[in-house]
């Protein structure tokens, strides 16, 4: 493929990165890996065990694997719902930024759905949900919804660096293996303007199917809290509420994975302030939709105050048991990301990845706050005397398998950043398409400019 | 009253219903098994669906598997009638049923709540097993269809298809569900055939929960907590025949309901419950005498633990 010169040096300058890892590079690597272990090792004791090594028992049946479960399919937004409607709206800034974002789609719902799996008592019967599905139960379309949305964003992602991977395969890598994997993945891509045209096509078709679909899944995913009877989960703003979150939390750490690539990389040319700027007023639109959410979910419940609910009610708002967690979750983690992202003295690009780091952890809270707190608080009175079935305390255990799901998602991003380039290097516009199409309407204009010229002429003469 | 009227003794109510139900379903089969019985064994009699009465081997009367325990007792509509005004936490139901169905003493498939329904009125006890909705939103939710609704009335659980992924354990609005945390205890039912009719033996990572002990209506027994409870709480027995039995009582269903101003517990829910409650009127016992068999840290917490229910 022919690059024009800004591309063929950008290519140039990641490929040197991909076959080296820097020291800084190696040390977190080192340390990720240290947790995956630990993760590892918590999955076996658990297997081994049964889940009485978890702090879930028969009240609070789901504990911070479902809370994690949540935070990464919310998170997965970044690339879906950001990166699609930028795509589709031809936001000029979107180009540094979108790569990423799929990525962090495509990792995250590959992670998510494994708490899924740690939640579940069985699970050498996974396969019974093939066996003996039932189309009635929201655990079948969250199945359905996932999958959908894993293949769906692993399109879009790929079709997204096809134009990249052709670039790669004609770069001349020292190791051989690169070049073939780089042959196949590129499926023949040479830049004509044909190719180009279906490819850009096929882009406009996957963003706008992968828009509805991520509004779909976090929506099934709400539901399967919605639909049961329980105060706290069976509301009807549910599901919008669920969405806003995730773009919430999806952008936040998007942020965040800007600012690290961007330090690692080297990468100050190409992401500019501009593109913290504008994702922070996204984030803080968003902050404001989601604080509003907040607000009408509890304000209802507590103005009728039904008894269950107030049992719910109570127990966030009690210094005691859940109130300070919530008020960072809910206030803190709203409030100063809009006020740093509003004001413009206070808004620069470490700021607003500071204030990113305080909604995404908020947002991890939130869903804790979500979950158990409402499994705390029965229809029926909690006459117990164990205390570790009224009141849920996550084990060692759970932690280590969660900070290993974070430590895994690192990881895979590094390695991912290893075999692409982490922004696109290719252009859409580049190769012959889009000059063709300039060219071809420039033609045009002069032929029917002419054609009038003629006429006129022809009038003229007339005359 | 013309409740005396009603009585019937215990054996009288078992021989009209049992054996038809149980030659109805298994007939055939014990009948081809009960040519192998040997003159020592325990017998019992049965009634074959073309109307003549067999003798088969006790011990042929295997549970049914989880195919055929799908499909419920034809001509049955099992339902419970819990009486709270003779009830005083004497705590027999919750012990008889963790014998039957094998489980710890930390487990229970039938609770005793002690609640109160406002700050003046009396507290009472509240024994609750599994409500076997009619409309059960445990069911609804299974995505493997491991517990499931029977024409009988029942809601099993059958624990060699559960997924355990608990979703039915949030969606009972009721605390029904119990959950095998690790892996159970070895006993002598660990070698006895699995059927969800006798919920044994448990396996880890599956919810189990009350199954109205259908392997005890099967051979002609009231379930465990009803024969068990010293105070006659609980009457069990099939509504489509109308009559209810706590093993010496028996009434019509329809009348005690009547009469006494039977209610559903939490109808407001719409899971039309199996299980009624007579409302704690005309008491045997003070609720305090719950208490005699508690320790003092029990009381204490039970006190504490008081939750008013609307």
């Amino acid at each position: 493929m022919n690059l024009n010169p800004k591309s063929a040096k950008m290519l140039d300058y990641f490929a040197s990165q991909m076959v080296k890892v820097s020291k800084p590079g190696i040390f977190w690597l080192a340390i990720a890996t240290v947790f995956i272990i630990g993760g590892f090792y918590a999955l076996i004791v658990q297997i081994v065990e049964g889940h009485i090594v978890t702090g879930m028992r028969d009240n609070v049946v789901w504990g911070i694997f479902i809370a994690n479960f949540i935070f990464f399919i919310g998170i997965s937004y970044a690339g879906a719902l950001i990166s699609g409607i930028l795509h589709l709206l031809r936001v000029e800034w979107r180009t540094p930024i979108i790569r990423i974002a799929e990525i962090i789609t495509v990792i995250s719902t590959l992670i998510g759905p494994a708490y899924i799996l740690l939640c579940m008592g069985r699970l050498d019967r996974l396969h019974h949900l093939a066996l003996f599905g039932r189309i009635q139960s929201p655990i079948i379309w969250d199945v359905m919804a996932i999958t959908t949305y894993l293949i769906g964003s692993i399109i879009f992602l790929y079709l997204a660096s096809i134009r990249d991977l052709a670039a790669l395969r004609d770069y001349p890598f020292k190791s051989k293996w690169r070049n073939k994997i780089y042959t196949i993945l590129a499926i023949g891509f040479n830049g004509t303007p044909k190719q180009n045209r279906y490819l850009d096509r096929s882009l406009d078709i996957m963003s706008a199917i992968i828009i509805p679909l991520a509004i779909l899944v976090h929506s099934v995913l709400a539901w399967i809290f919605g639909m049961t009877l329980r105060p706290g989960w069976h509301s009807t703003i549910f599901a919008p509420y669920f969405v806003v979150a995730a773009v919430f939390s999806g952008t936040g750490v998007l942020i965040i994975a800007l600012w690290i690539f961007r330090k690692y990389y080297k990468l100050e040319s190409y992401i500019t302030k501009i593109h913290f700027n504008y994702l922070g007023i996204i984030l803080m639109i968003l902050g404001a939709l989601y604080a509003y959410f907040t607000f009408s979910e509890y304000l209802t419940s507590w103005y009728g105050s039904e008894t269950w609910e107030m049992e719910v009610l109570y127990k966030l708002f009690n210094p005691n048991e859940y109130w300070w967690w919530f008020f960072f979750a809910a206030i803190i983690g709203v409030v100063l990301p809009i006020i740093v992202i509003l004001i413009p003295k206070f808004r620069n690009i470490n700021s607003i990845t500071a204030v990113s780091v305080i909604a995404v952890l908020a947002l991890w809270v939130k869903r804790y706050l979500i979950i158990i707190p409402t499994l705390e608080a029965p229809l029926l009175p909690l006459q117990d005397m164990r205390p570790e079935y009224i009141h849920y305390t996550p084990t060692i255990i759970e932690w280590l398998l969660t900070f290993a799901g974070v430590a895994l998602f690192c990881v895979l991003f590094f390695l991912f950043s290893k075999f692409m380039p982490i922004l696109p290097v290719v252009k859409a516009d580049e190769g012959n398409y889009a000059e063709l199409r300039k060219t071809v309407l420039k033609r045009i204009v002069k032929e029917k400019m002419k054609e009038t010229e003629i006429k006129e002429s022809e009038k003229m003469k007339d005359l | 009253m013309e409740k005396g009227k009603n009585k019937q003794s215990r054996r009288k109510f078992i021989s009209k219903t049992v054996p038809a139900a149980l030659g109805a379903i298994g007939g055939v089969g014990l009948v081809a098994q009960s040519c192998n019985t040997t003159e020592e064994e325990e017998k019992v009699s049965l009634l074959t669906p073309d109307g003549q009465l067999v003798e088969v081997n006790k011990s042929s009367m295997q549970p049914v598997s989880p195919a055929e325990a799908r499909k419920g007792i034809p001509g049955k509509q099992f339902v419970m009638v819990i009486d709270l005004s003779r009830c005083k936490n004497a705590r027999k139901c919750v012990t008889k049923c963790q014998k039957m169905h094998d489980l710890p003493p930390e487990d229970e498939w039938i609770k005793v709540f002690l609640m109160q329904d406002s700050s003046d009125t009396a507290p009472y006890w509240f024994p609750k097993p599994c409500f076997h909705c009619n409309q059960p939103p445990c069911v609804k939710v299974c995505p493997v269809g491991a517990t499931y609704k029977r024409t009988d009335g029942l809601v099993l659980v059958d624990n060699e298809r559960c997924i355990g992924c608990k979703f039915c354990m949030t969606a009972c609005p009721y605390s029904s569900r119990v959950f095998q945390w690790k892996e159970p205890k070895e006993t002598n039912f660990a070698d006895r055939e699995y059927s969800p009719e006798t919920s044994t033996p448990h396996k880890v990572g599956t919810v189990g929960k009350c199954d109205f002990c259908p392997d005890m209506i099967r051979q002609g027994k009231l379930p465990d907590c009803v024969s068990g409870c010293p105070n006659g709480v609980i009457f069990f027995g099939n509504k489509k025949e109308d009559i209810v039995s706590n093993g010496t009582e028996s009434f019509r269903f329809s009348e005690l309901i009547h009469d006494r101003a039977g209610y559903h517990f939490m109808a407001e829910l719409g899971t039309e419950p199996n299980v009624y409650y007579l409302p704690p009127v005309d008491r045997l016992f003070d609720y305090e005498k719950g208490f005699n068999n508690l320790t003092d840290e029990q009381v204490e917490f039970y006190k504490k633990s008081i939750v008013k229910k609307h």
